[in-house]
């Protein structure tokens, strides 16, 4: 095994680093520590993409390593925190069955993100090929997260989990989709962060909680 | 096969076996000392070694002869997993017959002859205890065996000595796999030794209580064995994590005398950091629910799979 | 000039009316908006009819045959429902299910939801298409839980996450594509993501990465068009969000969904040079036609019905682009045009009925012909045509895609006929009483809108009995486009 350079050392370390939390968010409780642990994840992702841009020198890189930090580790955090406070739901727990089953569904997934990348990565000539796996299996990862929760809170941050996931896929496939695209993406991101702000805040003034079982009454009559 | 290797053999198991206790009485210091409390002295552990040698033992009346040898089986198979452990030398005689998977399964022995003897006077508080026994260790080997694979994955080998002399010396690196086999070997560390979070060596509280309920019917000799090979196998699973995630210092390949000489003042700092290292651990984490303990060892086992993933996907 | 008027149209709209949305000139600047995208819309297509295609803003924009019909549809759809809106609006204030400031959201949103629909069609990026969907699930989903409903809140909640989900698919798929891409175009210059660039080097894009890339494209817009299984979404954010936004929903999110599929669709089966996206898309089609049919008979809301109708129509489209050829493409354009102007008019019709019953439920709705002729014929003749009647544009279509089907897929015509059949009885046995049974609704207390209901349907009949000769000529280029095999 050749020794790989420093920086794509640390961006291996990154990459795990993301999948150890992911599994994190997969295996947590506690809604509140679900959004610290996904700021971490937004944290992480920074410095990847911060790293890559010093490897590459692709300076559109080192902007959206700023568009991560301003959004995903300081903004939407910031935006959830407050949110959990205001509704109320800082002591909010996932009641959640089987974490153990949960973790080894986890792990199949991941194993199956890892084929899935496997021609992707067999054909990138970037130099951070490897990682693909990875941020397909976060993606996956967040995924299931989503579908295995209850509250609505716990299901967003899934959803920008993924998004992240998403975000790390491209970077290592393609060093970064075009700068106009990621400012889209961000975009969106920010603006469905907001339409959810009020969203939670209209269904709690309706259902005075935040959980989704009430949300049963439109199924398909049998 | 030259004197020297028999040398180092013969003084690794001589060291495991005479430093064992003295690693345990390391580790109740520094506990004694983070917590405040004046601590017992060092050699305690010799000590209660030594008092329980000199009584008289007393047998349960329904024991059957397996209550009486356990305490034998378990010490010899501690020392014969001593000696298969590159501590100080990677030129070890013995390993050649036995790798890493062999180990795993000395240790299993052990631990099915505890459980067999706990159940054997049949008392409630034996059975209770080698059930439990039991859970923890049905949950932790696979993660042992899977953070064991991911070392030998990384040196294409299994025999723990080989593995040692191949990771000092690759160039040092950044090891993610590593790193993440390293955290969840930490945690079967704990669970297998019945350290905080899954047991507490400290008391005797029924609820709670696995290794201690399973030796509640052995006095004198028969129960200093057992303390005995107890602390002799947390020195070799500390010394087992040496092996595979600091081998540095070690008298890899066919050293000469200076290099094995070298090889015991850096195995003590080791040691001592290791010890020290547990005790803070322990004194941080609160004692976990039995109930928890699978959660606790699946958390290990998912840790040691993902290092066997990342290195399978990143090749690091 | 055109395009960037037709852009700047609505998004300006949506700021001005997010300020002043709230007054009674609300509804008036909406449809004053609404009508002016639309004469953008003609000039363009004046523009197009003279000079043919073109790309704009460093070739960041482009209008081609395929998506050219699409924004005149959009457009004229938009205008139509806006004018439709405004009195149906003010009756639903009048009733208090609303309040002024909803309103201005409402009316924000709107034009906000046109400008995405037109952005994700004229782009040339596949990159902002991706943006500009997502952007169309935002726009609407406030709207969907208009009415702050336990119901419509769960049916936004659904929106939301399905869409989100799926619509994150789409963008793997589209980065999948972009690697791809880059390897062939390169990505010092900005092209690699551009479509144009794209359809030049199909032929050298990486078949694997591709095939991958379309199986994500085509589950993340297909959860957007509502494609089964992944239509959950479709019927609750259409029963439940007010009656324009079900038409506007219907008639034009779901084109717009299905464009973008189509437009994938053509890369990568230019790289692959096999049928899968085609197997894929008719399966996917067919799946969806008989799912929708089956929904269809065990429904007693009448929006839901007809959200079922579209999931219907849109398996029966998807089908036909998948079969491919000239006919096939050419009948699937049609069928894209027909069902959106058919759909809106019967959501207009559906939502005037309802507004004077007080309810959805298909039961509580009769006799309307007794107490508003013009609604009740709107209905009966835009069910009439939806349920593929001549001479109605919807029969021309269906007709030239089941003949099509007989001679190349003649497997799936079973499917097809029984499924077709089911959702003729299914719908006529439940319309049929709603218009001329017994009456039970209440006269209506206002005067309906109901020019685009009509306008909407002369249209239709109009492209069954004959097609502008530039319509065809861009509906045969398009198809040539779309190809297949």
């Amino acid at each position: 095994m050749a020794p790989l350079s420093w920086d794509l050392q640390l961006l291996n370390v990154c990459a795990a680093l993301l999948l150890l939390l992911a599994f994190a968010m997969l295996s947590q409780r506690r809604i509140v520590t679900l959004v610290d642990l996904l700021a971490l994840q937004g944290a992480v992702l920074c410095v990847a993409t911060a790293l890559v841009a010093w490897r590459t020198g692709k300076s559109h890189l080192y902007l959206s390593a700023l568009l991560t930090l301003g959004l995903k580790v300081l903004f939407l955090p910031w935006l959830l925190r407050r949110l959990i406070r205001r509704l109320d739901v800082y002591w909010d727990t996932e009641p959640m069955a089987n974490i153990g089953g949960t973790m080894l569904l986890g792990l199949l997934i991941v194993i199956f993100a890892f084929g899935l990348a496997q021609p992707i990565s067999a054909l990138a000539n970037t130099s951070t090929k490897s990682t693909i796996g990875i941020a397909v299996a976060v993606t996956l990862l967040a995924f299931l997260t989503m579908i295995t929760r209850k509250k609505a809170m716990s299901q967003i941050v899934g959803f920008l989990s993924m998004e992240n996931g998403l975000f790390f896929a491209a970077m290592s496939a393609t060093y970064g989709m075009p700068m106009v695209v990621e400012l889209g993406v961000a975009l969106d991101v920010l603006v469905a962060m907001l339409v959810l702000g009020v969203f939670f805040f209209q269904i709690r003034e309706r259902f005075e909680s935040l959980d989704l079982h009430h949300f049963e009454s439109l199924k398909e009559e049998k | 096969m030259n004197v020297i290797a028999l040398l180092t053999q013969g003084l690794e198991i001589i060291v495991a076996v005479a430093a064992a206790p003295l690693f345990l009485g390391w580790i109740n210091q520094c506990r004694a000392w983070l917590q405040n409390r004046s601590a017992p002295s060092v050699l305690q552990p010799y000590r209660t070694i030594q008092k329980l040698f000199n009584k008289d033992a007393v047998i349960a009346a329904n024991s059957s002869a397996l209550f009486r040898v356990a305490p034998y089986i378990v010490f010899g198979a501690m020392t014969l997993a001593a000696a298969i452990i590159p501590s100080m030398g990677t030129r070890l005689p013995f390993t050649a017959a036995a790798d890493a998977i062999a180990l795993v399964g000395l240790l299993a022995t052990a631990r099915v002859f505890m459980a067999l003897a706990a159940m054997d006077s049949g008392t409630a508080f034996g059975t209770l205890g080698a059930r439990r026994e039991m859970m923890v260790g049905f949950l932790a080997e696979p993660a042992l065996l899977m953070v064991i694979f991911v070392a030998s994955l990384i040196s294409a080998t299994t025999s723990l000595p080989a593995i040692s002399e191949h990771l000092t010396t690759e160039a040092i690196g950044l090891y993610p796999s590593l790193a993440f086999t390293a955290v969840a070997f930490t945690m079967v560390l704990l669970a297998e030794n019945g350290r905080i979070p899954i047991d507490n060596p400290a008391t005797h509280l029924e609820l709670t209580m696995i290794h201690e309920a399973m030796l509640l019917e052995y006095s004198a000799r028969h129960l200093a064995l057992m303390e005995w090979a107890a602390a002799l196998k947390l020195f070799n699973y500390a010394c087992i994590g040496f092996a595979l995630f600091l081998p540095w210092g070690i008298a890899a390949g066919a050293a000469a005398p200076n290099a094995l000489l070298l090889a015991i003042p850096v195995l003590a700092v080791k040691l001592v950091l290791a010890g020290s290292g547990l005790a803070l651990i322990e004194t941080v984490s609160a004692k976990l629910r039995v109930f928890r303990a699978p959660e606790f060892l699946a958390t290990a086992f998912l840790f040691a799979v993902l290092g066997l993933l990342v290195h399978l996907l990143l090749g690091a | 000039m055109e395009l960037a008027l037709l852009l700047a149209l609505p998004l300006g709209g949506a700021l001005m009316l997010g300020v002043f949305g709230a007054r009674r000139l609300g509804a008036e600047l909406n449809a004053f908006f609404s009508i002016a995208t639309f004469g953008a819309a003609c000039a363009l297509t004046v523009r197009v009819i003279a000079e043919g295609n073109f790309v704009a803003a460093r070739e960041q924009f482009f209008i081609d045959p395929f998506n050219v019909f699409l924004v005149d549809l959009t457009a004229f759809v938009g205008c139509t429902t806006a004018l439709f809106s405004r009195p149906y609006m003010r009756v639903e204030l009048e009733h208090g299910r609303l309040t002024a400031g909803r309103l201005r959201l409402y009316h924000s949103m709107y034009q906000l939801f046109i400008f995405t629909m037109l952005l994700a069609l004229t782009t040339n990026n596949m990159g902002l298409l991706w943006v500009a969907m997502e952007a169309a699930t935002l726009s609407t989903v406030l709207l969907v839980t208009l009415y702050r409903t336990p119901a419509s809140l769960e049916a936004g909640w659904k929106y939301f996450i399905l869409c989100g989900v799926g619509i994150a698919q789409a963008l793997f798929g589209t980065i999948l594509l972009y690697f791809a891409a880059e390897r062939v175009l390169g990505s010092e210059g900005v092209t690699a993501l551009l479509w144009t660039h794209l359809n030049d080097v199909k032929g050298q894009l990486e078949p694997t990465v591709l095939s991958l890339a379309f199986v994500f494209l085509l589950v993340g817009y297909g959860t957007k068009m509502g494609l089964a299984p992944l239509h959950n979404w479709l019927p609750d954010a259409h029963a439940e969000g007010p009656t324009p936004i079900s038409a506007v929903l219907s008639g034009l999110l779901l084109n717009v969904a299905l464009y973008a599929v189509v437009r994938c669709k053509i890369l990568v089966e230019g790289s692959l040079h096999s049928s899968l996206p085609s197997q894929m898309l008719m399966g996917f089609g067919l799946l969806s036609v008989g799912l929708a049919a089956l929904f269809l008979w065990r429904q007693r809301d009448i929006k839901r019905l007809f959200a079922y109708s579209s999931i219907e129509h849109m398996g029966i489209i998807s089908f036909a682009f998948g079969m491919g050829g000239p006919i096939a493409n050419f009948a699937g354009l049609l069928h894209m045009t027909v069902h959106s102007l058919t759909k809106s008019a019967i959501f207009f019709a559906v939502g005037h009925a309802a507004q004077a019953a007080g309810s959805q439920i298909m039961d509580n709705i009769r006799g309307l012909l007794s107490i508003s002729p013009t609604v009740g014929w709107g209905l009966m003749l835009g069910t009439l045509a939806i349920l593929g009647l001549p001479p109605f544009g919807v029969f021309a279509s269906e007709f030239l895609i089941l003949t099509t089907a007989v001679k190349t897929q003649p497997w799936a015509i079973p499917i097809l006929v029984a499924a077709l059949g089911i959702a003729f009885a299914a719908i006529f046995r439940r319309v049929q009483p709603m218009v001329f049974g017994e009456a039970s609704v209440p006269h209506l207390a206002h005067v309906p809108a109901l020019l685009p209901v009509f306008a909407h349907l002369i249209i239709v009949l109009g492209l069954g009995v004959y097609i502008p000769s530039y319509l065809a000529h861009w509906y045969r280029e398009a198809a040539h486009l779309i190809g297949g095999f």
